[in-house]
């Protein structure tokens, strides 16, 4: 399309440049182009998708059974050490398929972060977007709230709860979800403040929209960006609490197959097949580095004027 | 005719980015004789304060300055070092920002603050540097001033810290001020009383002051000379009188008539306006910046702009004719 | 100033009295605590003689307020393992994590707040890059998994330091690194931040037009602002630290009241975990007590509100 320039006084040029300069980009030309130009929310994203498909799909991929345990060939090597390509990571302790153990585990690693970040997400949430749009007597009882679960250790009382309640899956991921809205609660208690501030709030109101009418279209959608980035940030920290509940014994009880509880069983080898510790050790920081990655490269792809 | 104090002559400033390089300052020329009053005007956005920063050694890492020369009490400011730089800021040039709000560090008190400077640039006991601090405070018409010596800036209003500001310039009788929209900031009432102030020490200490404003009111009154920006270009100096009674260039009429004049304008008649907007500033312009907004534009403003001159007052246009290009001068 | 610090104290209290319930409902979380005390195949009569010993036929706030009563006063009553009183143990084990906590502490401090700074100095720098680097991978690296790798590096290919134990300074090295290395990220970032921000500001622009050298705008006028909420930050990784020495210790068997707490909540002694639990909350809430009001004195504007 060829846009005509012409002077605002009347006095037209063919395409002169000094006009042309003065049209820009629309918003959502840059937002993409933030995105495709942001390379820590690319590899991220990539990561965690990779991750993610290996989650859903350990059955056809998993070469073996993670469970079947085979005696004969107990703490094979991996293939880049020696080992044979039967197992491309070797085996543990037990003589299980290490690569299979690692992809099943994927399977625990993100289902503990997405339900732990849900549970804790709704929490908090609702908590920091009551405390920051009615203030008051709410707002004072949920800083308070806020000030007594960052006050409690999470990895000692997770741990402590855990022990009593015993450690399957479906305990540890309830435990740390009701452990980690702290964050969800102060953030979206400080989002929904400065939103409730502005005009358009204020005109919702005049027009006499309800308050579930105004917190769901005008606060909701104006805070959505800085939930997401809190979402990741706290998927990783369950991730990372299940891997070390797990790792001290405490948390997904054997045989289950989380990246956790294997450094801890492959912990008492570590000096002679320091692999059985290094690959699952080496996964879950990766996946944990890619939610990271993505997090902050969402926050800077959304909110490019927070950017530090 | 003595040398002038400050003499600048093509001063540049660019700002490199991904989407090609800014020229937010496209060559300027002016001097600055000691004891004079010159007022840069031109809308937002035109290179006011880069110009000043720029005159400061202030600007940003990522801003690069270039210039044929720029001289400063004889001081050759380009191949200045950064400690030659801090040797004369705040002792011989001083600076008055626009934000009065923050522009002073908010963990200090405004004694510390003031005596900062003389600290920094005279050997002197810190008593004695207080009693400056006080004497000047007075001088800016601060009452109760040697109380004031122990607050910090958020106890005092916007009007308070920038006569706060102004006393901070002056700690160590620079021979230059810069001041950058001094009163913008501020209730129309201060700003009056502020700018009064200001003119009166710059007198009466007989220094050079560089005044950017946009209020051709207050140019009228203060300034011996102006000069007009316009898209990082200075497209008309001259005297206050010449600039005033005869403008040259489209631009600074187009200034003129936004403001209303007693006698001039009529009741109900409208004002004048400057229709469009600044042009950005990525990449060379070639030809007058002003065309796109000009009602006189045409044909030749594509052409090269050669600068010409009526007794010293330059200007920038092809259109008024009659008039000789200008030599290498400046004001 | 005074109302300040009196209101922020008594939010302490109010935290601290919360916690400590919440620490002591721990024991009803399991169901029946006696059942639990008197052990497996305990008869019903068994089990009654237990629950009137410890009083668990109480209302439970009166349980409460005597345990309570008697926490203030430092006994926590006895391990149910090593049946010897909570506080004595305790005691003898806190030393080690302090000692562990400020080493961390200082560790984190000394390389984040230089390091955010330079950053801030330069941004997109290489410094700044790689101090990005060393961030992006301190948040996500589990530090269990550090200190094996750290075990496994210095402890026996080079064999520079000791792996386990308590012996001697050395043995503090490597826990030191996993501690500190878990608060540094948060503390460099926000130094940073804080550093960017700070030196946008206008009054920057009015020190460096007074003339003052590039140190002294740096950390006379820069860091002296951009350092106030990282205070408030490192009180909050000190006591996220204390927290989270329950790993650290258990990797390096370093026998402090992490360890102790791992120990505990093993063998199901619960008087030590809960504890344990309102200790390291005790923690928590002195040193945000201390940080706030440390703040408050170094910035004059919360001092006069």
């Amino acid at each position: 399309m060829t846009q005509t320039v012409t002077n605002p006084t009347g006095a037209a040029f063919d395409r002169d440049p000094l006009l042309e300069q003065i049209l820009g980009p629309t918003p959502g030309q840059m937002l993409r182009r933030r995105v495709l130009g942001h390379q820590g929310l690319l590899i991220g994203g990539a990561v965690i998708a990779l991750l993610a498909l290996m989650a859903i799909f350990a059955p056809l991929i998993a070469p073996h059974d993670p469970f079947a345990q085979s005696l004969m060939n107990r703490m094979e090597p991996p293939v880049f050490l020696g080992g044979s390509w039967e197992h491309p990571l070797g085996t543990d302790h037990l003589g299980r398929d290490y690569l299979s153990r690692l992809i099943y585990g994927a399977r625990v690693s993100l289902l503990i972060g997405v339900v732990a970040a849900v549970i804790s997400g709704v929490i908090g949430t609702t908590m920091g977007v009551a405390a920051g749009y009615f203030g008051g007597r709410v707002d004072a009882v949920v800083t308070f709230l806020i000030n007594v679960r960052l006050a409690m250790p999470v990895v000692l009382v997770a741990l402590a709860v855990v022990a009593i309640l015993g450690g399957s899956l479906t305990v540890v991921t309830t435990v740390v979800g009701l452990l980690l809205w702290d964050r969800f609660a102060v953030v979206m208690r400080a989002s929904t403040r400065q939103v409730r501030a502005r005009e358009y709030v204020a005109a919702a109101r005049a027009v006499g929209a309800s308050t579930p009418r105004i917190l769901l279209t005008e606060i909701m959608p104006n805070i959505a960006n800085n939930l997401i980035v809190v979402v990741t940030l706290e998927m990783a920290h369950a991730i990372l609490i299940e891997a070390a509940l797990s790792f001290l014994g405490l948390g997904v009880q054997p045989p289950t197959p989380s990246w956790g509880l294997m450094v801890s069983e492959g912990k008492t080898m570590m000096l002679f097949e320091p692999w059985l510790v290094l690959i699952p050790g080496a996964v879950l920081f990766t996946l944990v580095l890619a939610i990271n990655l993505m997090g902050d490269g969402l926050r800077d792809v959304t909110a490019p004027e927070n950017r530090n | 005719m003595t040398s002038p104090l400050l003499s600048v002559r093509n001063l540049k400033v660019d700002i490199p980015s991904g989407s090609g390089t800014l020229h937010p300052v496209r060559g300027i020329d002016f001097d600055l004789h000691r004891g004079e009053v010159l007022c840069v005007v031109g809308e937002s956005g035109s290179g006011k304060s880069l110009t000043s920063l720029s005159l400061m050694g202030l600007l940003g890492r990522t801003l690069e300055r270039s210039a044929d020369r720029m001289e400063f009490d004889g001081i050759n400011l380009l191949g200045a070092s950064g400690r030659q730089m801090r040797k004369l800021r705040g002792a011989r040039m001083a600076m008055i920002f626009q934000e009065p709000m923050t522009s002073l560090n908010p963990v200090y008190t405004i004694g510390d603050q003031l005596i900062e400077a003389l600290l920094l640039h005279r050997r002197m006991p810190r008593a004695q540097a207080r009693a400056r601090a006080v004497e000047l405070l007075e001088k800016v018409g601060i009452t109760a001033a040697a109380s004031r010596l122990g607050q910090y800036p958020h106890q005092l209003s916007g009007g308070l810290r920038q006569r706060v500001m102004i006393a901070m310039a002056l700690m160590c009788e620079p021979q230059m001020i810069i001041a950058d929209e001094p009163t913008t900031a501020l209730d129309v009432t201060i700003q009056a009383q502020i700018l009064r102030l200001l003119y009166d020490l710059v007198r009466e200490m007989d220094m050079a002051m560089i005044l950017i404003t946009h209020d051709l009111g207050v140019v009228a009154r203060v300034a011996d000379k102006v000069a007009v920006m316009y898209a990082g270009e200075l497209v008309e100096t001259g005297t206050v009188a010449e600039v005033f009674d005869q403008p040259l260039h489209p631009y600074t009429r187009g200034l003129l008539d936004c403001i209303p004049q007693p006698g001039k304008t009529g009741r109900g008649e409208p004002l004048g306006t400057i229709p469009g907007i600044v042009p950005s500033l990525v990449g060379q312009v070639d030809g007058c910046v002003f065309r796109t907004r000009c009602t006189q534009a045409g044909p030749a403003c594509l052409g090269p702009i050669p600068r010409r001159s009526r007794d010293g007052h330059l200007f920038r246009c092809v259109h008024t004719d009659g008039y000789a290009p200008a030599e290498t001068k400046a004001i | 100033m005074i109302n300040f610090v009196l209101r922020r104290l008594g939010l302490a209290l109010l935290v601290s009295l919360t916690v400590s319930f919440l620490s002591f409902m721990l024991i009803f979380l399991s169901g029946d605590p006696a059942v639990a005390i008197a052990g497996e195949g305990a008869s019903m009569a068994d089990i009654e003689a237990v629950r009137s010993q410890y009083g668990f036929d109480r209302p439970i706030l009166v349980q409460y307020f005597a345990w309570l009563g008697q926490a203030v006063q430092g006994n926590f009553g006895n391990s149910y393992y090593f049946n010897l009183p909570v506080t004595d143990l305790v005691a003898d084990r806190l030393s080690v994590t302090v000692k562990l906590g400020l080493c961390g502490m200082g560790f984190a401090l000394i390389t984040a707040i230089p390091l955010g700074v330079i950053a801030a100095m330069r941004p997109n720098s290489i410094v700044d890059r790689t101090a990005l680097l060393f961030s992006v991978v301190g948040q996500a690296i589990p530090s269990f998994w550090f200190g094996l790798i750290l075990i496994v590096v210095f402890a026996v290919q080079l064999r520079w330091l000791p792996a386990s134990g308590t012996d001697s300074w050395k043995n503090f090295v490597m826990p030191t690194i996993v501690l500190g290395y878990y608060a540094m990220p948060a503390i460099m970032r926000l130094t940073r931040a804080g550093m960017l921000d700070v030196l946008n500001s206008d009054f920057i622009r009015t020190a460096r037009a007074k003339g003052s050298s590039e140190l002294r705008v740096m950390f006379k006028h820069g860091l002296r602002n951009a350092i106030i909420p990282v205070v408030s930050l490192a009180a909050v990784q000190m006591g996220f630290m204390l927290g989270g020495s329950i790993v650290v210790e258990s990797i390096f068997a370093l026998n402090g009241a992490g360890y102790l707490a791992w120990e505990s909540i093993a063998r199901n002694d619960l008087p030590t975990v809960q504890a344990l639990i309102l200790i390291f909350s005790m923690f928590y809430i002195v040193f945000t007590l201390i940080a706030d009001v440390l703040n408050a004195c170094l910035d004059p504007r919360m001092r006069s509100s």
